[in-house]
């Protein structure tokens, strides 16, 4: 068992509020000496925080009372944890077959150039993530891209402009 | 008891035995890569240790397959040799090619595995390295993931052994791979630096930096008064780097070797092992006196230093102050040496032979230059030496024994005993009992702070101390065990001995290998045996060079000299 840290604090950019910090160790403490803990923990933890970065493993592993390379084995293993954070926004894009053989792998280039990221990445102003899917069911909708729980049907390269300002719109400036 | 037939032969186990397992009561060693079974490490992870079993579909992995009753195994079938050399085919897909050049070779268990299996072919792609990152951030070991078999041995006894838990796999499928932590250099992190997972490692995934160029330098160098000192686990394991049977004490024949390669003094860390007794027993008479940060704790392993600095940084006061024998050996060397042969302290050239990886680090950590310079220059592990030797064409074994140089040469068994878990405290008890009582123990072998038992304890009466408490540990699990109890107050004890290493010294992160239980315990029983018969005497306080040096140049025990180049203070790192 890890020991307290004594260099907490020291040179951390702290992105998150005294409140989401509040939130993770009443998390942590509810699960505190369970067996199996570890997963609902971090997934309840993200669900707070969007992402898992070292700072928000560093917690964990002390309030489990659990070495940090047992915490970053674990987020590194399952892909649905992430170090990176996530957008405001989830864009998905599908490369389902029905949507690729409509040119979805051209809309997936189009939407990274616009968006500045790779697919896993997220804007600078933490606006948008990016992912691809493989598939949502919608394929006589094709090619598909779904931004949080709206699917957009037969996206040409030239709609993505519209899409994208439809949610940059809707939350002007909320980072800055 | 468990009836099965292995290759048309019939055998008793006892329930619960692996299929590897019963296979070797019999004499039939099926290869494997990963398993390591005195750590109970079996991750079923290299699959190279797969055997056919009758009405099994599929081949199994031998190493954590159970026997069952009736079970009819065949280790030797052509399906069993040909998925092998498959098997093995592509860890070697997935591996550098460099094998000439590596440090591991002919020490490696892939290639010697390979070599077993008769791969001669691989005909699948092989992965490009070519822009592949080495981690070489510590000055004590050097990963290099592309050589990594994920066997997962070096993350068991990180974790199980050691207590640290550094290393983890990382990711997932292919490109997993094992890390420190966050994936931080191991200059980062909570490292110990002990070495531990470069014993284990099959490969030369994890590998002690080599410093033996920097020594071959300074041999070189005419203006350079090159001097050397070994560690007392060195004498005991060196002779296993040639083929000697382990647990040869060959003091003699290695203090010869090192005169051929040119060091122009050989000395030996057993003087201030002997040295560091005085030092402490009296540090320890005066805390027990005053009742001040007890227990006391050893501080000779530079592993268990670092250890404790990240995480036990509250229990540093409780740390002896006084150095290792490895950098009081240094400081006295440019100092008292110094002044004794007359030569100018810039010319001297300190080189150790530890069994330890981090004491590489030890000696660089920043305060170690209270000579005025660098205490110790480089650090060469017993392994370094012993391929030193080899490239210097010596034949080790037929060597004519040799002698110390004086004046820093001279040791007792009290000293020899550092190199094995319970002996600094063997050593520390022998003179604290005749400082106190003015007499000798009545025997001068203490038991109970011998062998292999992780923790020991033990408790004797000294004189007008009354009953002193004694606690050892080795292996940093161990350790951390003392350490919750010192931490939460049950712990009685007033002098606790930690060593990084299972076994002590003699199982070091830099010894030759590969290591086992019952090789740490034919190495101390070396040690045991320098004490009780070859050497003259065995207590620190009769070391007559230790004598002169008090008279000479250091005056007393603690006193302002010994504080200026013999104590040291700590970090608090935190993890």
């Amino acid at each position: 068992m890890n020991r307290e840290c004594t260099c907490e604090g020291k040179g951390v950019n702290d992105e998150f509020t005294a409140e989401q910090w509040k939130l993770v160790d009443d998390v942590v403490r509810k699960y505190r000496g369970k067996p199996g803990a570890l997963i609902p923990v971090l997934e309840e933890v993200q669900s707070i925080t969007g992402y898992l970065p070292e700072s928000m493993q560093r917690r964990v592993a002390k309030g489990l009372g659990i070495p940090l390379s047992q915490v970053y084995g674990v987020v590194t293993f399952y892909s649905f944890f992430t170090m990176t954070p996530r957008g405001k926004h989830q864009v998905r894009v599908c490369l389902g077959t029905a949507c690729h053989v409509r040119g979805a792998k051209r809309v997936l280039e189009e939407m990274e150039r616009k968006l500045g990221i790779e697919p896993g990445g997220c804007t600078d102003d933490r606006q948008f993530s990016l992912d691809l899917v493989r598939c949502v069911g919608a394929c006589g909708l094709g090619p598909v891209v779904v931004v949080d729980e709206e699917t957009h049907k037969q996206v040409k390269v030239a709609k993505l402009d519209a899409i994208v300002d439809k949610y940059r719109a809707e939350s002007p400036t909320a980072e800055e | 008891m468990v009836t099965l037939t292995i290759d048309n032969r019939k055998t008793q186990v006892p329930e619960g035995t692996t299929i590897l397992e019963a296979a070797r009561s019999i004499g039939v060693r099926i290869p494997a890569l990963c398993t390591l079974p005195e750590l109970n490490h079996a991750p079923g992870a290299c699959r190279v240790c797969v055997v056919e079993v009758e009405r099994s579909r599929t081949l199994v992995a031998s190493c954590v397959y159970p026997v069952a009753e009736g079970m009819k195994v065949k280790t030797n079938s052509e399906r069993v040799r040909r998925a092998r050399r498959s098997v093995v085919e592509f860890l070697l897909s997935d591996h550098p090619q460099d094998c000439n050049i590596c440090q591991k070779h002919e020490h490696c268990e892939l290639q010697a595995v390979a070599e077993l299996v008769g791969v001669r072919t691989i005909r699948v792609g092989r992965t490009d390295f070519t822009t592949h990152r080495i981690d070489d951030s510590s000055p004590s070991l050097i990963r290099d993931a592309s050589k990594c078999i994920n066997c997962l041995r070096c993350v068991t006894v990180c974790a199980e052994v050691q207590g640290v838990s550094l290393l983890t796999p990382e990711g997932r499928g292919f490109d997993s791979k094992v890390v420190p932590a966050m994936s931080a250099n191991l200059a980062d992190s909570a490292c110990a630096y002990c070495g531990q997972c470069a014993v284990v490692c099959p490969t030369g995934a994890i590998i002690e930096r080599d410093d033996s160029d920097k020594a071959l330098a300074a041999l070189e160098d005419p203006r350079k008064h090159v001097v050397v000192q070994e560690a007392p686990a060195i004498r005991a394991a060196l002779g296993e780097e040639f083929d000697m049977p382990p647990g040869t004490l060959v003091t003699g024949k290695m203090i010869a070797a090192l005169r051929r390669l040119g060091f122009d003094k050989v000395f030996d860390t057993n003087f201030t092992a002997d040295l560091t007794i005085l030092e402490e027993g009296s540090e320890l008479l005066k805390r027990v006196k005053t009742g001040v940060n007890l227990p006391m704790i050893t501080s000779c392993s530079p592993g268990w230093i670092k250890f404790i600095e990240h995480f036990y940084p509250d229990l540093l006061p409780h740390l002896s102050t006084c150095k290792s024998p490895q950098q009081m050996f240094g400081a006295l060397a440019k100092t008292y040496y110094a002044q004794f042969a007359g030569i100018d302290p810039r010319d001297i050239y300190v080189v150790s032979i530890m069994p330890c990886t981090a004491k590489k680090y030890e000696a660089s950590r920043p305060e170690m230059c209270s000579s005025g310079y660098r205490d110790v220059d480089a650090v060469l592990t017993t392994r370094e030496l012993g391929r030193m030797i080899r490239q210097a064409g010596v034949d080790f074994v037929n060597l004519p024994e040799d002698t110390y140089d004086a004046p820093m040469g001279q040791y007792t068994g009290a000293g020899t005993i550092f190199g094995a878990t319970g002996g600094v405290m063997e050593a520390a008890l022998r003179t604290v009992y005749a400082v106190v009582t003015g007499k000798s123990m009545p025997s001068l072998d203490i038991t109970p702070v011998r062998g292999l038992a992780g923790v020991k304890e033990a408790a004797m009466v000294v004189g007008e101390l009354g009953e002193v408490r004694v606690a050892v540990a080795h292996g940093l699990a161990n350790a951390r065990r003392l350490m919750d109890k010192v931490t939460d107050g049950s712990a009685n004890y007033q002098f606790i001995e930690i060593m990084a290493c299972p076994g002590g010294c003699v199982g070091g992160g830099g010894q030759p290998l590969p290591v086992s239980n019952e090789k740490r315990m034919l190495r101390a029983q070396a040690l045991y045996l320098d004490d009780g018969e070859v050497q003259q005497f065995r207590q620190s306080h009769e070391n007559p060079g230790v004598k002169e040096l008090y008279e000479k140049f250091l005056k007393e025990p603690l006193g302002e000299m010994s504080h200026k180049l013999l104590h040291t203070h700590y970090v608090k790192r935190g993890v």
